[in-house]
Formats: C-alpha cells, sequence, structure tokens
C-alpha cells in the first residue's frame, strides 16, 4: 500500500505547492497532510512516499509529475518542459526574492530601488502569461503552482503592509490571472484562510517602522 | 533532421562549463561562441533577452537558459548517451536538490572570500569549507556523486574546482588539507576528457579574479 505524507506549515506557499499538486493528481485522499510544522524548528515542506524523504517544492513538483503521470503539471516536450522550468526559476527568484527583500528592507530609498526592479520583473512575469488563462495554457502547471505566493499571498501582504506593488491598474493582465487562479476548483482548497493569513503576517511583520 | 547547437558562453563561468561537459559526455558537437561580458553580443541580448547573462544554449535556433535547466534539457534530448539523470524518480529528485545546495551555496559563498578582507572574508571561508563538508558527506565513499559514473550533481560542482585555487589565494586557506575527499573526488573527474578538456587552468582564473577585482574597484 502505497504511503504519502507531507509535512508543511499552513501559512507557507511552499507547502501549499506540493499540496496542490497532490490534489491535482488525485492524491489527496490518501495522503497525509500534516500542515503544522513551523519552519523555524523543521525544514518544510518535506515529502516523504514509502518512507523517502525530500525536500525543496520544485523538486518535489517534479518527483510528483514523474511518479504520477496523470494530470500532468510539466510538459512532456523537452523544449517546453526546460522554458517551464526557467519560469519557475524566474518567479522563485526574481520575483519571490524580490518580494521577500522589500517586505524585510527597513531603509527607503533602497526600498524604492526594489520596488522598481521587482515591477520590471511582473512586467516580464505578465508579457509569459500570452492571453492565455494560466501559464501553463487552459490548465494550471507547474509555472500557476510555483507563482501561488503572487496568485494569493500577496494580495494580503500588500494588506497589511499598505504596500502596492501589483494592482490592478498597473498590472491587469496579471491581476486576471490572480482571480483566475484563486477561483480554481483545486486551488481554492488548498489556500489558507484569508483572515487567518492576514493576522500571521500582522503579527510577523506588522511592527509599525515597517508599514508605509 | 540536423541539430543546429550554438553554446553563448565564457570560458571562466563555472555555469558554462557546466554545459560544455555535458555536451562533450554525451559527444554531442556544438558551436563555441565566446562572450565578451563587457560588451554583450546582439545574438546574446536577442536571445536573453531577460537576464542577459550566458550560458545560452541555441538548438536550431531556439535558446535554452540557466545552466541547470540547459543541462536537464541536454539530458533529455539525448538520454540515450551517458546519461546524467538516473533513471527512477526518487534518485533524479536527490540529484537535483543537491544540484540546488551547490547553485543556493557555494558561487555566492565562494564570491565573498574574494571580494571581502578581515573578518567578513574569515566567516565567508569558514561558511564555505562548512558547504564542501555537507557535500563530502553526501558523496561518501561512492566515487561520484551519480555513484558510478559521472551524473548531474558532480557536472554541476566540478567547475568550481578550477576556481578552488582562486578561493585558496585570495582567502588564505587550504580546501585539501580540509576536504581530502572532496579534492580526491575531483581529480577522479579530471581524469574524464569532458572534464580536463572544458576546466581552465586555475591559474589563469586567478589572474581573471584580479583583473575583475580591479575593474569593480575592489581592493
Amino acid at each position: 500500500m502505497e504511503e504519502v505524507k507531507l509535512l508543511g506549515w499552513w501559512v507557507s506557499p511552499f507547502s501549499r505547492r506540493v499540496e496542490l499538486a497532490l490534489k491535482l493528481k488525485d492524491l489527496a485522499h490518501k495522503s497525509q497532510l500534516l500542515l503544522e510544522y513551523n519552519p523555524v524548528h523543521k525544514k518544510v515542506p518535506v515529502l516523504v512516499h514509502n518512507g523517502k524523504t525530500m525536500a525543496e517544492s520544485l523538486v518535489i513538483l517534479e518527483y510528483i509529475d514523474e511518479t504520477w503521470p496523470n494530470n500532468p503539471i510539466l510538459p512532456r516536450n523537452p523544449y517546453d518542459k526546460a522554458m517551464a522550468r526557467f519560469w519557475a526559476q524566474f518567479i522563485e527568484e526574481k520575483c519571490n526574492g524580490g518580494l521577500w527583500k522589500i517586505m524585510w528592507c527597513k531603509d527607503e530609498e533602497e526600498r524604492g530601488k526594489l520596488v522598481e526592479e521587482a515591477s520590471q520583473c511582473f512586467i516580464t512575469l505578465e508579457g509569459e502569461l500570452k492571453g492565455n488563462k494560466f501559464f501553463g495554457g487552459e490548465e494550471i502547471g507547474m509555472v500557476d503552482i510555483a507563482a501561488n505566493f503572487i496568485g494569493y499571498w500577496l494580495g494580503v501582504v500588500q494588506e497589511v503592509s499598505g504596500m502596492e506593488l501589483v494592482t490592478r491598474d498597473k498590472f491587469p493582465v496579471l491581476c486576471k490571472w490572480m482571480d483566475e487562479f484563486v477561483e480554481h476548483s483545486v486551488v481554492k482548497e488548498t489556500l489558507p484562510p484569508r483572515d487567518e493569513l492576514h493576522a500571521e503576517f500582522e503579527a510577523r511583520l506588522g511592527a509599525p517602522s515597517w508599514k508605509y | 533532421m540536423a541539430n543546429e547547437l550554438i553554446l553563448l558562453d565564457t570560458w571562466v563561468s563555472p555555469f558554462g562549463m557546466r554545459v560544455r561537459i555535458a555536451l562533450r559526455e554525451k559527444g554531442i558537437k556544438f558551436e563555441y561562441k565566446e562572450e565578451d561580458l563587457t560588451n554583450k553580443s546582439d545574438l546574446l541580448l536577442k536571445m536573453n533577452p531577460i537576464h542577459k547573462k550566458i550560458p545560452v544554449l541555441i538548438h536550431n535556433g531556439k535558446p535554452v537558459r540557466e545552466s541547470g535547466i540547459i543541462v536537464q534539457y541536454v539530458d533529455e534530448v539525448w538520454h540515450d548517451k551517458a546519461p546524467l539523470l538516473p533513471s527512477e524518480p526518487y534518485p533524479r529528485a536527490q540529484a537535483r536538490f543537491w544540484a540546488d545546495f551547490v547553485d543556493k551555496k557555494i558561487y555566492d559563498t565562494g564570491r565573498k572570500i574574494w571580494t571581502t578582507k578581515g573578518d567578513e572574508q574569515k566567516s565567508a571561508t569558514e561558511e564555505f569549507i562548512g558547504y564542501l563538508k555537507t557535500l563530502e558527506a553526501e558523496l561518501g565513499a561512492k566515487p561520484y556523486f551519480g555513484g558510478e559514473k559521472l551524473g548531474y550533481v558532480d557536472v554541476t560542482m566540478i567547475p568550481f574546482y578550477s576556481w578552488f585555487h582562486a578561493y585558496e589565494v585570495s582567502g588564505n586557506f587550504s580546501i585539501e588539507s580540509n576536504c581530502p575527499k572532496l579534492m580526491a573526488w575531483a581529480k577522479r573527474c579530471m581524469q574524464h576528457e569532458s572534464v580536463s578538456k572544458t576546466l581552465p587552468d586555475p591559474k589563469k582564473v586567478y589572474e581573471f579574479i584580479l583583473q575583475l577585482k580591479k575593474r569593480l574597484g575592489i581592493e
């Protein structure tokens, strides 16, 4: 009998990526989704499949796609796969990485520069949608899953901080993708409740000197 | 159908070296174009407008970017020749995890060693040795990270061997005395023509760093 266990943290988009992939592959009913592990104490997410453990959410996503080929999240063609990996990496390093730096930057001038850089990244990312519903085309794929922080968490961070980086008038195409993403029937099940997430971010980021 | 491969790269880049090693291991012919990163070619800017970085592999006119992604692409297209990634999903996940570790830790910490001084340099050096020791533990008793043969993690890490001398002189420490097993692994890899033909002379890498420091205005 197959045993699939996800050790994650309910707040973390990295953990939720893996949960989303498992749900897309119809594996949720036979998986244990344990989302109580705060990453301060233990590195998460960790996937355990029949006793084999692995870490790093994007590495885990590839493992899930290779092990359960139904409802693929990556294209099968090597070139298209390379493109999807490129965009997932871009989102991770430039978009999410950029946002993370902004969230923790105390210097106003420095933050201004970081916001400008991040805006450029979002313009580039928006261009990649190319009129499609999702980055994966008609259905969500690895790139959409990698962009989950932008799809949902970013909205909460912007509310808590007052930061207005991605707005509907500046990024109409990206915001439309965000709407589609959070409304997707499977994605919906993996999003932490907004008010609880808001409270969590308030607690962590809410120091007055940070808000602007 | 003819397979046209052009690699935009620069001789000293450990990221570019990964791609060259992978192509050579598989006996794949490619055209190498040396880029001057202070004066990037129109082709590079066209093929990688987002990052404007090398390496870029252009396969029948279509660009593939980011060294790890390029190596995986090459491994998938030419899967029957000297496979670099294991065939089973779990060992593949392990290989990707360790390649990701190398990517996140080695270059940036190494860079701190030759761009800083004093306490900052000392702690970068200690951090760097720590990461090498972690890799040594992962290698264990295996001849290569890939097991009996050169694999994805070996190809990802070995280019940095050509930079070890530069790190050692800059940071005034010895990698050999701290990590003898890793050095033995590196020398084993260098017995492969794909590696020895690709890695530059470490002394030339050190000279390059000295010139780069001057250009960047670092003491």
